[in-house]
């Protein structure tokens, strides 16, 4: 199931990358694609991992840019 | 600019004064104590955010991050006696971080305003009141009314009203177009004049509108190679440099028995040149340039892989009907034999009146515009028999008029000359005898012929077209528009097998692009290393298939497409040569003691905003 979360004031690139490299590797992700321009994660998610997934990347965001606000979508 | 990048401004402006006021001090001799004082406080005020970013993203687990490298690089200075060096560069990397947010702020903000077609609202129009409703509430069959200036929320057809329509933001054609009752309206034009009333056709998530958000929006889930590999390389070269910064500060000085503190200062200038930041900005900013400037000209890419594989495309495919002619069929040529052209036109028109066949419509068309006059079957017309696959009968005028093919003429015993014609002809008898014929076409597209010789200038070395027409018709279009190749009679499987063949015989790295208006061609469309869809507004079928959809059903955008592409792709190469140039050159020097940390802090952020600024470019 695909999730969609926007990363408000997503400046680094190099950072949207990490992000992007850590929400792949998560627990239940087939795929995630990160949009630095659009600022905009789309998650591919198992069914299993539908109910944690948005704290998952909360974590993940806040770990490598704590000023970015997440909002799912 | 934000919030955030004024109160980051007039930070930095009192860092600046702060910073000159220390050095006034250190011009003066004051006592060292008191400038290490000054400089600190310039520093604090500089980047004491930077440090503090790096020992929470520390504590977090995360190494090696540029807010880390700066402040080791900075501090590092202070250690080393560098005092105004430390502060500059942190005021330096401060205001090239500032400018780099806002430069990228500023680029998501021209692009994404391309975008803005999405309707808030929708008029809906229940017993006589109108309510203003989310476009998502309306449902097929219902009235809504547009008035002028608004947008149209959902797709439909017009019951009442007339207008033009600015179709812009969808097509990037400024003409607008003229619509009456009865005609579409496509979702996400502006209703320029009268007010419209439209009964909708497609609920708004199937309406024209979305689909295209939906497309653009998702357009970078499909990342370019060149995106990839710089994730990639900077994942590698931060740990790099800095683990021979780390050999630099301890190894010479060691070896060569010099004293640390000058080995020190040149590590801390690879430290400042190891942020990979201008590296990874420069390229997805390039791509979504180039995606944005196509989009403003009706051009919608689903990914910026579609855009690197399009600049490598050498070899075009297209289909005929609908994508090279109109699709729409034309009396191109009349030939009368033993009455007046006007007669033929007149006659043939009227026997045809009651039909509905594309090829019937085209002659009352052609009748009607010659003469000036419409076309009225009352009185003149009657006893019309339709005989299925050969034509018609009827009295015209007292007149018996037999109307069709060549076997219709066989099968009634007339004797007439064949037409020497490579489209249609549709022959007449008047009175048993033969009067006639009269040749019908596809139009050729406007401005086809053209864009096949512009598609050579910017480098396609063959053009081909698949076509399930004749294959005269298709040489004759062929050899007209200047087309290098030509397999005409195709159904559709045969053109998959056919481009499979062609798939086959491309050299050297080279894409192969299919062009079709969606119809039919689906399978082709998908099959091909790029398959762009022409004629994007209202088919569901060309969005859903293609890889780069044309909003307009000009293939002239094809060759604009192309230039697009590949100078999006040459920013791109611009922009990782000189990010990896100038870095690698700051390196070399800093190694070799000739660079200061100046250079290092520009050749990290002044180029990214150089990369930046020229990645704008790409936009227009």
């Amino acid at each position: 199931m695909k999730k969609i979360f926007i990363l408000e004031d997503l400046d680094c690139a190099h950072c949207a990358g990490k992000i992007e490299a850590d929400v792949k590797e998560s627990a239940g992700v087939l795929s995630a694609s990160l949009n630095f321009m659009a600022q905009k994660l789309v998650v591919d998610v198992e069914d299993s991992a539908v109910d944690s997934i948005e704290e998952t990347v909360r974590k993940i965001v806040k770990k490598h840019e704590p000023d970015v606000t997440v909002t799912a979508k | 600019m934000t919030k955030k990048q004024k109160k980051a401004l007039w930070r930095l402006c009192a860092a600046l004064a702060a910073f000159i006021f220390a050095c006034l001090l250190n011009l003066f001799h004051v006592e060292n104590l008191v400038v290490l004082a000054a400089f600190l406080l310039a520093y604090v005020l500089a980047g004491g955010d930077v440090v503090y970013k790096a020992v929470r993203n520390i504590l977090h687990g995360q190494v090696f991050d540029e807010n880390f490298l700066m402040s080791l690089a900075t501090i590092g200075a202070f250690f080393v006696g560098e005092y105004p060096e430390g502060v500059a560069v942190m005021l330096f990397y401060q205001v090239g971080e500032l400018f780099q947010s806002y430069a990228v702020g500023k680029s998501r903000k021209s692009i994404t305003s391309l975008m803005q077609i999405r309707p808030d609202s929708a008029n809906l129009l229940k017993d006589g009141t109108v309510t203003e409703v989310d476009p998502e509430l309306v449902s097929v069959d219902d009235i809504i009314v547009v008035k002028p200036g608004e947008r149209i929320p959902l797709d439909g057809i017009i019951t009442e009203g007339s207008s033009s329509l600015d179709t812009a933001a969808l097509t990037g054609e400024s003409m607008p177009r003229e619509v009456t009752a009865g005609d579409d309206a496509i979702s996400g034009c502006i209703n320029l004049q009268g007010t419209l009333h439209i009964r909708v056709t497609k609920e708004f998530g199937e309406s024209t509108v979305s689909r295209i958000l939906d497309m653009v929006e998702n357009a970078s889930s499909q990342k370019a190679k060149a995106e990839n590999f710089i994730t990639k390389f900077a994942r590698y070269y931060t740990p790099i440099v800095v683990i021979l910064a780390v050999l630099l500060a301890v190894i010479p000085p060691l070896a060569l028995h010099e004293p640390f503190s000058d080995w020190i200062y040149r590590a801390l200038n690879f430290l400042v040149v190891s942020c990979p930041c201008a590296l990874v900005i420069s390229i997805p900013l390039g791509f979504f340039g180039g995606i944005g400037g196509a989009a403003k000209q009706g051009i919608l890419m689903k990914g910026s892989n579609y855009l690197e594989a399009l600049a490598k495309v050498d070899t075009f495919v297209f289909d005929k009907t609908g994508t090279l002619t109109k699709g729409n069929f034309k009396v191109t040529k009349t030939a009368a034999i033993n009455c007046s052209k006007e007669e033929l036109l007149f006659l043939t028109a009227h026997a045809e009146a009651d039909s509905s066949h594309p090829i019937a419509l085209s002659v009352i068309e052609a009748y009607e515009s010659s003469s000036g006059k419409k076309l009225s079957s009352e009185g003149t017309v009657s006893d019309v028999k339709e005989i299925a696959g050969f034509g018609v009968k009827a009295l015209v005028s007292g007149k018996e008029l037999l109307v069709g093919n060549a076997r219709l003429l066989e099968q009634n015993g007339i004797s007439f000359s064949a037409a020497d014609f490579t489209g249609t002809v549709v022959y007449t008898a008047i009175n048993g005898i033969f009067a006639g014929w009269i040749g019908i076409e596809d139009e050729l597209k406007p401005d086809a012929k053209a864009t096949i010789k512009e598609l050579s200038a910017v480098g396609i070395r063959n053009t081909v077209m698949l076509t399930g027409d004749k294959k005269e018709t298709g040489e004759k279009i062929a050899s007209e528009l200047g087309l290098r190749e030509v397999h005409a009679e195709l159904l559709p499987a045969d053109k998959v097998e056919w481009l499979e063949k062609l798939l086959a015989a491309k050299t050297g790295g080279k894409n192969l692009a299919f062009v079709g208006d969606g119809i039919n061609d689906a399978p082709v469309l998908a099959r091909a290393d790029v398959g762009i869809a022409m004629g994007g507004l209202g088919s569901d079928a060309a969005i859903e298939a293609a890889d780069i959809v044309i909003m307009t059903d000009e293939p002239s955008k094809l060759p604009a497409a192309i230039r697009i592409a590949k100078r999006t792709l040459t920013i791109v190469q611009q922009n990782v040569i000189f990010a990896i140039g100038i870095k690698i050159l700051v390196l070399i020097l800093s190694a070799l003691g000739l660079s200061t940390m100046w250079w290092a802090v520009f050749a990290d952020v002044g180029v990214c905003v150089l990369a930046i600024l020229n990645s704008m470019r790409a936009l227009k």
